[in-house]
């Protein structure tokens, strides 16, 4: 929980002056700076975001975070919050409000069905895990997770960026700029991924039957 | 008069604002800690809760009730020797009731008789699809499968459960439910005892 | 306390001889209809024998028989038992069946279901289109016939579990290593994308029309959602507006569509009561509540009496903490941000520990089994129940209504801007606090009692100007009546066990069909059942109250500013679990 504090736990600063003066690297006070405003997406697909609300309210209050602050455009958004079974229907709108997200940008997969399609896995028109799609940061088990477990998890997500570096974060990195980018899946007869579309071809060619 | 809804609207907001200043003050002037104590998240849970209701997680939590679920164990005995004693007999009983089907057993054979064994060589439980409902342990005639009561269990990738992450000890059950795991023992032991007194019986009478 | 009025039994087949018969397949009742006389006994059913609130459609695929079957349930709102009259056609396409959409307005969306899941063409209706899938999606996945992509076997427990139960992802055994697929020799690049012409095309547009001065100006068509902050889930509204004035409105839906129904056929009786905790996610216990009520009706199973008594408080304390969430999100859409939602929330809050202990959970109760419950309340629980519902909640109710009903603002919002009248909230077969605030005294408590609401005494609450205000104020007047049989129940509550049977996870349930309903918070949730005597049930059709209940928006919302659209969308209550299940 060290990284709480700006200051770099090994230096020895006065008392009086520790509001005033902070000794630190870049990288902690870049981390310092996105982990104690990870602002959600207000976004939600199902029963998890009923606990994602409560997760809001007055009992556990995610403020005390600095994760307050949900925003329904995901232009100001740090974190994209997949509170419940995403569907086929619904992906494409996903795909389209992650890509609109500005770097640095993270996935939290909230419950069993955003981890990988959970009791509705089987289901002809849900989508057996949002990694499939989106590169996820935390994955949190549950159906629906308490919102003391959702908070669990955002801590989970606050150490992962506690130890990330600013060199080597691919959203500076000039070769790696595309690399968040997600092609939008299309709705045809059943939910193309562009991605795959040679593989699905040469699969739909080789079908038995009608 | 146009306005005085609207007054009554912020008196209601104005005393609830008041009230978590005179319940942290009434609080302190009785001595009594009202944060981080079990007394006091008991408090802000009950009828009488007034001012300031956050429960501030991680560093308090809320109080579970003995019946609270999450992801599913599977409970062992402490043998004389360290030996895990899995109480599991590898019925299929919770996989073939789980909604999600979500747990996958691999039952032992014995290597000789090719019987099998009432011991699973794996279990799997993909905590990603589990569903909570807590059928495994409902219908469990072995108790061997309970539900467990930790919840910060958010991971950086996919949580599949193989048997040596399910695996907790029996002391671990009875702490977070004491009163189930009283009664089960005690029915335990009374079984135990019916078939003792059963052998007994049956030891003596042929002497008779 | 009123007993159910009694009414004398239809018989369709006395009345049209020749074109109904009775339904005579063991565990079956109803009437068999003929498909080209449907509309005219589907008038008579309406006018003559007054019965004016057609609650489900549905279909049924019998595959064996060669044969698909809608089923219709009509109740009256005067209360009483209902009627059920089926229809039956080939099962060769095109399979076309007519609609009742101008006998009953309500079965609208209920027979766009039944096309999209089942492929039958209800010949008349005027906007048949797909409305859980997509325009273009392969196949009416309901069908008997049809497979998903993750088909692992026909019924649950799936074989690969237990003895060799290796773990492996469902991914591993589709082809498309995903949950996909595609017709033969599908061509993804070549595939042109189908435009939601039809969509548009449903709405009423009109081409640019001169305003005085000769100042052209054009309608405009908005999509709101599925991603908008408040359509209360992943709701999406196409409108058209004439400056700011709704003139003609389409919900799409689908984008919660999680299949329910198909996977209900796969479980077991048993495996569906944690499914339907998350039809509606507010009220677990209430779904709980609809299903085994269906599928005791079924079994022919007693409940045991102590356990009546509890699923009576757990649906009521269900009910409250519903209408209290109701109560803030309305704000919330308002622009009352926050403040009001949060004390609501911390009362829900405080019903949820009480869930939580009794159940295990909060949200997904999974509480209730066939024949009764699943474990006794403990004493310091029932001391906590008796601590909120005697003093607690009706207290916060009070303050509640202290700082809202008065307040200058929410009037203005609220007041006098229509919702519904009773006319219009029958013909869509609206049910719950809408239509009650339309003054229609239609509760199912009271009107066709279930479990043990007989014996209670409590008023059927109901409004009658049928505009936002009352919408809203009936939701407190439901909290006072709940909170009424809350402390009847509470009282009269005896020792005893807690359930009629012993526990098992197989039960067996005889051949025949059963639709259940309660009073669920949202309106009349009902269960359509068809069991073949299997472990699994062959048809397991949810009614749910939010997706009937939206047929009526277009109705509502047409000629209301698009600012009002939000609050009136929030009057229905909708909860998007239970709209696309």
């Amino acid at each position: 929980m060290d990284y709480e504090k700006l200051s770099l736990p090994n230096y020895n600063i006065p008392e009086d002056i520790q509001n005033a003066v902070a000794i630190t690297t870049l990288d902690r006070l870049y981390n310092w700076g996105r982990r104690s405003s990870v602002w959600p997406l207000m976004f939600g697909l199902a029963c998890c975001a009923i606990e994602m609300i409560a997760a809001q309210t007055a009992r556990y209050d995610m403020a005390r975070f600095g994760m307050e602050v949900m925003r329904p455009t995901p232009r100001q958004a740090d974190m994209m919050l997949v509170s419940g079974t995403v569907t086929k229907k619904m992906l494409p709108a996903i795909i389209r409000l992650y890509n609109q997200m500005p770097e640095p940008k993270y996935v939290v997969a909230m419950g069993a069905c955003a981890s990988s399609g959970g009791p509705f896995k089987e289901g002809y028109n849900v989508v057996a895990g949002i990694d499939k799609f989106l590169p996820v940061d935390v994955y949190i088990p549950g159906c629906p997770p308490t919102p003391q477990a959702l908070i669990a998890g955002m801590i989970k997500l606050q150490e992962k960026i506690d130890k990330e570096s600013i060199k080597t974060v691919t959203w500076y990195n000039k070769e790696k700029v595309d690399g968040n980018y997600v092609p939008m899946p299309i709705l045809g007869p059943d939910l193309i991924d562009v991605r795959r579309n040679a593989e699905i071809r040469d699969i739909a060619a080789t079908k038995e039957g009608a | 008069m146009y306005g005085k809804g609207l007054l009554k609207s912020l008196k209601v907001t104005w005393d609830r604002f008041w009230d978590t200043y005179t319940e942290d003050i009434s609080w302190m002037l009785r001595g009594k800690k009202r944060y981080n104590t079990v007394e006091g998240v008991a408090h802000r849970s009950s009828k009488n809760t007034r001012g300031i209701f956050t429960v501030q997680y991680p560093e308090e939590q809320l109080i579970q009730p003995e019946e609270s679920r999450f992801i599913p164990f599977l409970v062992f005995n402490e043998g004389a020797d360290g030996k895990k004693e899995v109480l599991c007999t590898s019925c299929g009983i919770c996989a073939k009731v789980c909604p999600p089907q979500c747990i996958w057993i691999v039952r032992s054979n014995d290597p000789v008789t090719g019987r099998p064994v009432p011991e699973p060589t794996e279990f799997y439980i993909d905590a990603d699809i589990c569903m909570n409902c807590g059928f495994c342990a409902e219908y469990c005639p072995f108790d061997a499968i309970k539900m467990d009561h930790d919840f910060a269990i958010a991971s950086y990738g996919r949580n599949i459960y193989n048997m040596q992450k399910l695996l907790k000890p029996s002391s671990y059950y009875e702490s977070i439910r004491p009163q189930n795991f009283k009664i089960e023992e005690e029915a335990r032991k009374a079984k135990e005892a019916a078939k003792a007194a059963k052998a007994e019986a049956a030891a003596s009478a042929p002497a008779a | 306390m009123a007993t159910a009025l009694q009414t004398s039994t239809v018989d369709l087949a006395a009345r049209f001889p020749n074109k109904a018969a009775a339904d005579t397949r063991p565990g079956f009742t109803g009437f068999i209809v003929n498909k080209e006389n449907l509309i005219e006994v589907a008038t008579a059913v309406r006018d003559e024998f007054g019965y004016d609130l057609l609650t489900a459609v549905t279909a049924v695929d019998y595959i064996a028989e060669n044969k698909m079957e809608v089923v219709y349930h009509a109740y009256k709102t005067t209360g009483g038992p209902g009627l059920t009259f089926k229809v039956q056609a080939e099962r060769v396409d095109p399979i076309e069946v007519p609609s009742l959409i101008n006998i009953w307005a309500g079965a609208d969306f209920q027979e766009r279901e039944a096309w999209d899941l089942y492929g039958i063409k209800f010949t008349g209706h005027p906007d048949l289109r797909r409305i859980l899938m997509w325009e273009g999606y392969e196949g009416h996945p309901l069908r008997k016939d049809w497979k998903e992509p993750f088909f692992e076997e026909e019924v649950k427990p799936f074989k690969s579990r237990w003895p060799e139960g290796k773990h492996t992802f469902a991914e591993q055994k589709n082809p498309y290593r995903d949950n996909l697929n595609f017709p033969k020799d599908f061509d993804p690049e070549n595939f042109v994308v189908e435009k939601e012409e039809d969509l548009y095309a449903s709405l009423e547009r009109h081409t640019t029309k001169d305003i005085e001065g000769n100042m052209k100006t054009d309608h405009i068509v908005v999509n709101m959602g599925p991603h908008h902050p408040s359509t209360h889930g992943v709701l999406r509204v196409a409108v058209t507006l004439d400056g700011e004035t709704i003139i003609g409105l389409k919900p799409v839906m689908g984008y919660l569509h999680r299949n329910h129904d198909k996977i209900g056929e796969r479980n077991t009786y048993l495996q569906n009561i944690p499914y339907t905790d998350r039809l509606d996610y507010f009220n677990s216990m209430s779904n709980n509540f609809g299903y085994v009520t269906t599928v005791e009706k079924l079994m022919k199973i007693p409940v045991a009496e102590r356990a009546e008594y509890i699923r009576v408080i757990m649906a009521e304390l269900s009910r409250v903490q519903n209408h209290l969430i109701f109560i803030g999100m309305l704000m919330n859409d308002l622009g009352t941000m926050y403040t009001p939602s949060l004390y609501a929330f911390e009362e829900r809050e405080l019903i949820l520990d009480i869930f939580e202990a009794v159940s295990g959970a909060r949200m997904m109760c999974n509480y209730y089994r066939f024949g009764g419950v699943v474990r006794d309340i403990p004493d310091d629980v029932l001391q906590k129940i008796k601590d909120l519902v005697l003093e607690r909640i009706p207290a916060k109710t009070d303050e509640m209504e202290r700082f809202l009903n008065e307040n200058e603002i929410l009037v203005a919002r609220l007041k006098g801007i229509h919702v519904l009248n009773a006319e219009d909230a029958i013909k869509f077969s609206v049910t719950g606090p809408v239509l009650r605030a339309s003054g229609v005294p239609y509760d199912i408590r009271r009107a066709d009692p279930y479990s043990i609401y007989d014996r209670f005494d409590f008023d059927v609450a109901v409004r009658h100007n049928g505009d936002m205000m009352d919408n809203y104020l009936i939701r407190f007047d439901e909290i006072r009546q709940s909170l009424r049989i809350l402390e009847q129940a509470i009282k009269q509550m005896p020792q005893g066990p807690i359930n009629s049977q012993k526990p098992a996870y197989q039960v067996r349930v005889p051949a025949g069909e059963a639709y259940g309903r309660i009073e669920s918070p949202k309106g009349e949730l009902g269960f359509y059942l068809v069991s073949n005597g299997k472990p699994n049930p062959y048809r397991y059709h949810v009614r749910p109250a939010s997706f009937v209940n939206l047929t009526a928006v277009e109705t509502m919302c047409k000629g209301a500013k698009i600012a009002d659209f939000v609050a009136l969308l929030a009057m229905l209550d909708i909860v998007m679990g239970e709209l696309d299940r």
